[in-house]
């Protein structure tokens, strides 16, 4: 490893220490972490286990809605974990001093991903042991198609989460709602527990551009069909790869119109 | 010769129709404390913020280590830093977490016996595991100051680096930058508008109004050109328009 590159990883560890200390200074955040995911999969659950008595399609796979609900976490805490974090810092107002630091923009984004993957690793993580415990559901038991369908799910909230962080950055926290509600835009049309094929004609074309309805659709393949689709997983895969590589792009265009208009210096509380 | 640290040429931003710096020239020496004096709007902050890489300017030049800011700043942040009391450091965090985590940004070593000593010399070692946002508003600028100082860097910019202090504690904060740039030769460019922390610390100054540099000298031959006893009386001459500046500096 050149020193360069370790020099990157130290300013990488300072941004990840700096959220640590965060969360570790404050209970509420702490808490929060796992009581959004564990109260979505509880009340899920209790949905699911009144449906296997009274709906043929649940019945036939059990845990579906768990799992759905459970995967959908994935993309939700990736998304608003990055937003929270990248907006921690304006509502600080420290924009400036990190940017007047060694620190690259892109180990800042580095730094976001890691924190992220780590909030919703315990977030969802736990939420998904409590349900074996209180639902006998362990969505554990897809197998390696889960790390498949974890991975493209959190690199779509990532790059939803950096678009809004982007626009938080170039309209101001007035913007700030819009990190809240924007992934809810895209979950009637990822299909997360219905198949799209309900959706009406006009909108299934959208709902198949986006990356999380093939993860959704190849979830119900494997616990309806017992089948997995690869085909559908390669279809999240390069739809990912368009979303990533455009949300990038999105985010450094906004960095570099705040630094033409002064917004690094003017953000704050 | 002196060796250049700071060299800016025809350094212009416009916001729109304003023009917030109009096509400033200047040079900063190694080892010199040099402030920047004007009113609100004159284009202090503007400059500063350039000059750190916070803004793209819209035309002209900056040079820093001899490294084109505006292409290549992050070869020469490690050895510059900052301090403002309109930027905050994070409220939520200690100052000792926020020094830690500043510490790693600029690569330093032995991190905490360089708290410990920043700490002692800032008087700010019973507050070091108080949330930053605890603070009143003067043991936030000297928390500010002591991140500006982590990395011992050879280039300071310093925005009212006494804003909000006692009397007695802005003193021995200029007591401090002045050893500190005595020992190391490092470069001070300070925005302030109180003309005593100027007169005593500075070698040199530069009269911005209106986006131009309308005067520059030292302390001394500003007072003496314009005839006055104090930087302070030049101020208000030079801002209320009463005596035109006896030469414009380019």
């Amino acid at each position: 490893m050149s020193i360069h590159t370790k020099q990157a990883w130290v300013r990488i560890w300072a941004m990840v220490l700096r959220h640590y200390y965060l969360i570790r200074g404050s209970w509420p955040r702490l808490l929060e972490l796992i009581y959004w995911p564990a109260l979505q999969m509880t009340l899920w659950g209790f949905i699911t286990l009144f449906f296997e008595t009274h709906s043929s399609w649940v019945a036939e796979a059990a845990g579906i809605l768990i799992s759905a609900v459970l995967l959908w976490d994935v993309m939700f805490r990736a998304q608003i974990s990055l937003f929270l974090s990248f907006i921690e810092e304006i509502w600080s107002r420290n924009l400036g001093h990190l940017f007047v630091s060694p620190l690259r923009p892109g180990e800042m984004i580095t730094a976001l991903l890691l924190v992220s993957l780590v909030r919703t690793l315990i977030g969802v993580g736990g939420a998904a042991i409590l349900a074996i415990i209180l639902f006998d559901v362990s969505v554990f038991a897809l197998g390696v198609p889960l790390a498949a369908f974890f991975a493209n799910l959190i690199i779509m909230g990532w790059s939803l989460g950096l678009v809004v962080s982007g626009l938080v950055l170039r309209f101001g926290q007035g913007a700030e709602s819009l990190g809240w509600a924007a992934i809810f835009l895209v979950q009637p049309v990822s299909g997360v527990y219905y198949p799209i094929s309900v959706l009406p004609d006009w909108l299934q074309p959208i709902a198949t551009a986006i990356p999380s309805t093939h993860v959704f659709e190849g979830l119900r393949a494997i616990l309806i069909d017992e089948t997995f689709r690869i085909d559908l997983l390669l279809n999240a895969v390069a739809l990912n790869l368009i979303f990533v590589t455009t949300s990038i792009f999105i985010f450094f265009a906004i960095l570099r119109y705040a630094r033409i208009h002064g917004q690094l210096l003017q953000l704050g509380e | 010769m002196s060796e250049t640290i700071i060299n800016v040429r025809d350094l212009s931003k416009r916001f729109g129709n304003v023009v917030a710096v109009d096509r400033i020239c200047f040079d900063l020496a190694r080892g010199s404390t040099v402030g920047l004096l004007g009113g609100n709007g004159a284009g202090k902050t503007t400059t500063l913020g350039m000059l750190l890489g916070l803004l793209l300017p819209s035309s002209g030049e900056i040079r820093i280590f001899g490294e084109d800011m505006i292409r290549h700043r992050h070869r020469v942040l490690p050895w510059m830093n900052f301090s403002s009391p309109y930027v905050d450091l994070p409220h939520r965090l200690t100052v000792r977490e926020n020094l830690i985590v500043y510490g790693h940004l600029y690569g330093i070593s032995q991190i905490n016996s360089r708290i410990n000593q920043l700490a002692s010399d800032f008087d700010l070692t019973e507050f070091l595991d108080r949330p930053a946002g605890k603070l009143s508003a003067g043991q936030k600028t000297r928390a500010s100051l002591a991140k500006a100082l982590l990395n011992k860097p050879r280039l300071l910019l310093l925005d009212e680096p006494t804003a909000s202090m006692d009397p007695d504690t802005a003193d021995a904060v200029r007591g401090y930058l002045e050893d500190y740039q005595r020992e190391t030769s490092a470069t001070i460019l300070l925005a302030s508008h109180n003309m005593s922390e100027v007169e005593r610390l500075c070698s040199d100054v530069l009269v911005l109004k209106a986006g131009r540099i309308v005067d520059r000298g030292t302390p001394s031959h500003l007072i003496a050109r314009f005839g006055r006893q104090t930087l302070e009386q030049v101020f208000l001459d030079i801002a209320r328009d009463r005596i035109a500046a006896s030469e414009t500096a380019q």
